[in-house]
Parts: C-alpha cells; sequence; structure tokens
C-alpha cells in the first residue's frame, strides 16, 4: 500500500529519535579554565573513553550511543592525521574538523533511515583564552560555536541551567576550582551516589609541549576536589 | 575526501597508519619503483648504545653527495615517541619521510587504541616500512636505521639494527652503521662496558662519532668554526631528552684537548718540506 509521509514529519520523527536515544546517555561538562579546556564526564569505565585526543591541540568528547561516537571519534583522527602529514601540523585545525564530522552527520541524518544517537564536541586549546576553539555537533550536523562552559548529553539542560548561574562571568577558573564545579555540578543532577571513580577527567593543556591533551588519573582527581 | 575517511568502516585500516594512507591516500605512500641510480644526499654516521639506565642515541650532522658536502646541520636522530628513537644513515630524503610516516604511525596507533604500542611492535612496524622501501633500495635508495628505546615491560633499553630487506637483529650493547659506522664501534669495542651510567654512555658515544669523523670522510665532526655538534638523545624510564648543546660542545673540547695531549708536538711529526739542496725550507 503505497504511503505518504511529509519532510517535516519525517524529519521531526528522526530528531525525536536521536534526542531520546542521547539522553538516555550520561553526560559530560566542558569548561575553558585557565590553561586551556577541561572536559568532565560521568564515566564508569575506566577503557572506553568519552573524551579523547585527536591532534596536538585538539580534543574531542562524545555522548550517546558508544559505536557511534566512537566511529566519529577514529574517521575524526585518521583525518587530521592524514591531513597533518600530507600538508604541516600546523594546518590541521578545529574548524575544518567540526566541518567535516558536521557534514558527515548532516548526510546521515537526512540520508539514512536511522540518524546517529550522538552529540560531539571538538575543541581546541589556542595560545590564550581568548583564542580558544569549541563548537558543539548535533545528532543532525548543525554545528555551535562555544565559549566559556558546554553541556551535552542525558542531563543537559538542568546542567546548562546550574551552570548558567555558577560559571564565573568574567574571566575563566583555576583547575581546581573548575573541577570542583564541573564535580559539584554533575553530582547536583543525579540522584545516584557517584565515585570519584567514576569520574573521566582530561585537559588540554596549553603549558605542554606539542601534545596537548592529558588524562587525570584518579589519585590527581581526588587530590585536586580535596 | 574528508567524509570519506569518518565514515570510513572502523574496520577498514585499523589503527594502522600506513594502510590507511594506502586506503585513502595512495600518492602520499613511497613509490612502489625508481628507475636508474639517483645521486642524493646521503646521511652518514649513527650509533646507539645501552646504559644502566636506558639508551643513547647520537648522529653527526653531516649529509654527502658523492665527494660533496650536501648539508652540514641535518638531523639524524628522531623522536620516534616519548619512549623510542629512530637514527637514520643513507639516502637522506627516503629516510627522513620514512621516520615521518613512522611518527605519525606510532601516534596514530596510540590515539586510535588509546594505549601505546610495545617496543617489540614498534621495531617490527619499522621492519616492514624498510622491507617496503626495497625496490628503491635496489635502485640505490638504502635505507638502514637503527631503532632504540626504552622497554617499559622490561625496565631497559633496547637497540634494533636493520638490514636493507627489513631484517631486524637486536643489539645486547651498541651498534653504529652508516659511512662511518665500522670506526664507530671500533671505537665503541674498547671503550664499552656493561652498565655505564647516562653520562659516561653520552662521553664514550661522542668519543665515537669523534673516531669515526677522523676516519671516514663522509662523517662530520665537531665543527668548530661554524659552531656545529652531533646530536645525543638519551632514552630512560622517564623519557627521551635531547642532551643540550652546551653539554655536548663541552665534552668535545674537553676530548679535543685530551687528544692533543696524546699526539706529539707539531715540531717533531712535521715532516717538512725540503728544497733541492736538502736544506730545510
Amino acid at each position: 500500500m503505497p504511503y505518504y509521509v511529509s519532510p517535516e514529519q519525517l524529519m521531526r520523527d528522526k530528531a525525536d529519535y536521536a534526542r531520546k536515544g542521547i539522553a538516555r546517555g550520561k553526560s559530560i561538562i566542558v569548561f575553558e579554565y585557565a590553561d586551556g579546556i577541561l572536559f568532565l564526564a560521568e564515566n564508569p569505565s575506566a577503557t572506553l573513553h568519552k573524551v579523547s585526543e585527536i591532534y596536538d591541540r585538539i580534543g574531542f568528547a562524545g555522548v550517546g550511543k558508544f559505536n557511534e561516537y566512537e566511529q566519529l571519534r577514529i574517521g575524526g583522527i585518521r583525518l587530521v592525521d592524514v591531513k597533518g602529514f600530507s600538508y604541516s601540523r600546523a594546518d590541521v585545525t578545529a574548524k575544518s574538523l567540526a566541518n567535516a564530522y558536521s557534514q558527515s552527520l548532516g548526510t546521515i541524518f537526512t540520508s539514512e533511515v536511522k540518524p546517529y544517537e550522538c552529540e560531539i564536541l571538538v575543541a581546541a586549546v589556542g595560545e590564550s583564552t581568548g583564542t580558544n576553539e569549541i563548537f558543539h555537533i548535533l545528532y543532525d550536523g548543525s554545528v555551535t560555536d562555544k565559549r566559556g562552559w558546554v553541556a551535552m548529553g542525558g542531563q543537559a539542560e538542568s546542567l546548562g541551567s546550574i551552570l548558567q548561574d555558577k560559571y564565573p562571568g568574567e574571566g575563566v577558573p583555576d583547575l581546581p576550582t573548575a573541577v570542583k564545579l564541573g564535580d559539584e555540578t554533575l553530582r547536583s543532577v543525579e540522584e545516584r551516589p557517584m565515585p570519584a571513580e567514576n569520574l573521566e577527567v582530561a585537559v588540554l593543556d596549553r603549558t605542554r609541549a606539542r601534545r596537548k591533551f592529558r588524562r587525570l588519573t584518579d589519585a590527581e582527581t581526588k587530590s585536586l576536589l580535596g | 575526501m574528508s567524509r570519506d575517511l569518518i565514515r570510513l568502516p572502523v574496520f577498514g585500516p585499523g589503527a594502522s597508519f600506513s594502510e590507511l594512507l594506502r586506503v585513502a591516500a595512495s600518492d602520499l605512500t613511497p613509490p612502489p619503483e625508481v628507475t636508474g641510480a639517483l645521486a642524493v644526499p646521503e646521511g652518514t654516521t649513527v650509533l646507539a648504545l645501552r646504559h644502566a639506565e636506558g639508551v643513547i642515541v647520537a648522529g653527526d650532522r653531516r649529509a654527502t653527495e658523492g665527494l660533496q658536502i650536501a648539508h652540514r646541520t641535518i638531523e639524524k636522530v628522531f623522536a620516534a615517541d616519548d619512549m623510542s628513537a629512530v637514527a637514520i644513515a643513507g639516502a637522506a630524503g627516503p629516510a627522513v619521510e620514512m621516520v615521518r610516516l613512522f611518527q605519525t604511525e606510532l601516534e596514530h596507533y596510540e590515539k586510535v587504541e588509546g594505549e601505546r604500542l610495545t617496543l617489540e611492535g614498534k621495531a617490527n612496524k619499522l621492519s616492514q616500512m624498510i622491507r617496503a622501501n626495497l625496490p628503491a633500495a635496489m635502485q640505490g635508495l638504502v635505507v638502514v636505521p637503527i631503532f632504540a628505546g626504552y622497554d617499559e615491560a622490561r625496565s631497559a633499553g633496547r637497540i634494533f639494527k636493520y638490514d636493507v630487506t627489513g631484517g631486524r637483529y637486536e643489539e645486547d650493547d651498541y651498534h653504529a652503521t652508516g659511512s662511518g659506522g665500522k670506526d664507530a664501534r671500533s671505537s665503541l669495542k674498547k671503550r664499552y662496558r656493561y652498565n655505564l651510567t647516562r653520562d659516561q654512555a653520552v662521553k664514550i658515544g661522542i668519543e665515537a662519532l669523534f673516531d669515526a669523523a677522523d676516519e671516514d670522510v663522509g662523517t662530520g665532526g665537531p665543527d668548530l668554526m661554524r659552531d656545529i655538534f652531533p646530536t645525543v638523545s638519551a632514552i630512560t624510564a622517564e623519557g627521551i631528552a635531547e642532551i643540550p648543546e652546551d653539554d655536548i660542545r663541552r665534552l668535545f673540547n674537553e676530548l679535543i684537548s685530551e687528544r692533543s695531549e696524546q699526539m706529539l708536538p707539531p715540531e717533531t711529526h712535521a715532516v717538512g718540506v725540503r728544497g733541492p739542496g736538502g736544506e730545510q725550507q
């Protein structure tokens, strides 16, 4: 039997589907802090990461369905490594990577039956706070350029409303302050208890040598939390 | 290109960067064949030796093209990653390109898999890359590196040498290769001791490079006029660190004064040029 679904309805259904998938997952908070960019995620696994290194200055965070954002992560590493190898390391930019992700997710959203149930974030640490770049890319390929803080995942809205008040309006916090704020914010939206081992913390630290990305160990996180 | 790469199946090239290049950008992989012999700049002497804390890798700075000096300040010792280094001898162009590919390969693997390759795994990967260069090597573009690093599983430094077919051989103490390699090895043979400290190893390595430069025209010694010195990197459990140029300069100056004292005073060993009457001119 022939049937007709309006494009509006089709896209709405897809978007609802993707949003529901993302809402089931855990959340991530990303901050600009004094020395760069901080990623905090609730992640009970110590090996399946939500946050990882893409290139010298560029980090990646994904929420939603693991296999989908993991594929995007590996794809991104492939893209930038080929680009940096064929041109120069300095030619690899967060903007062009965010653009490629946006194209990919946009095409998947419109042309495939099932959209990706994930949201990703591409962040690049600059020489100073003013030159940091943070791109938030949604399941349908739409990109937004962010400053200060970003919350994504299941609890993004409630996290956002807390951070709106608590993240300093001017200037950027130092690392211990940022980690504490992130930890408190993540805890405040969850009813479950959250041990410190379940916190995945990583930074893009501009004071490091070529590769700025670094994971904080559980011990470091605990000492920062005091 | 960009979208294809992002949506490439995860099981395609896996975590291998060179495999990825073959799939995604085959024009960037080494040429399969070169016809005719080519005269290209050649790197000369590099060496590595083990010590109690790990390993050091050193190389002179000269590149030659036949009997000409092609470059005076070429770098031959490269950090492959935080825990290992490659020192190159042979055709400089393909060697530097091979190192670049190798560095990217190691970093790519680490990022995709979330952990580093073992030292053994890195050594084997380099072996495959040298084998892939065999057709070019048959045309004279031979690349024979030394690979050395700190093996975290064994808590010790390890040295691997290679032949042109990618054959991989582990050395327990030291190795040197390139045009002055034999002279450097002879020097190391006399001076090497088991369980040297890092500083002793640096000193002996520098001495071996000095001896190689003394015997081999292709190897550059310390260039006091231009202030150019060989480079030395040390790899220990803390990672790789280049020995500061000031230290190397000081070690060479000490070595030169030590050696001058060993020599006869100039007036006694000068052969002199005699005129037709036999009188000294």
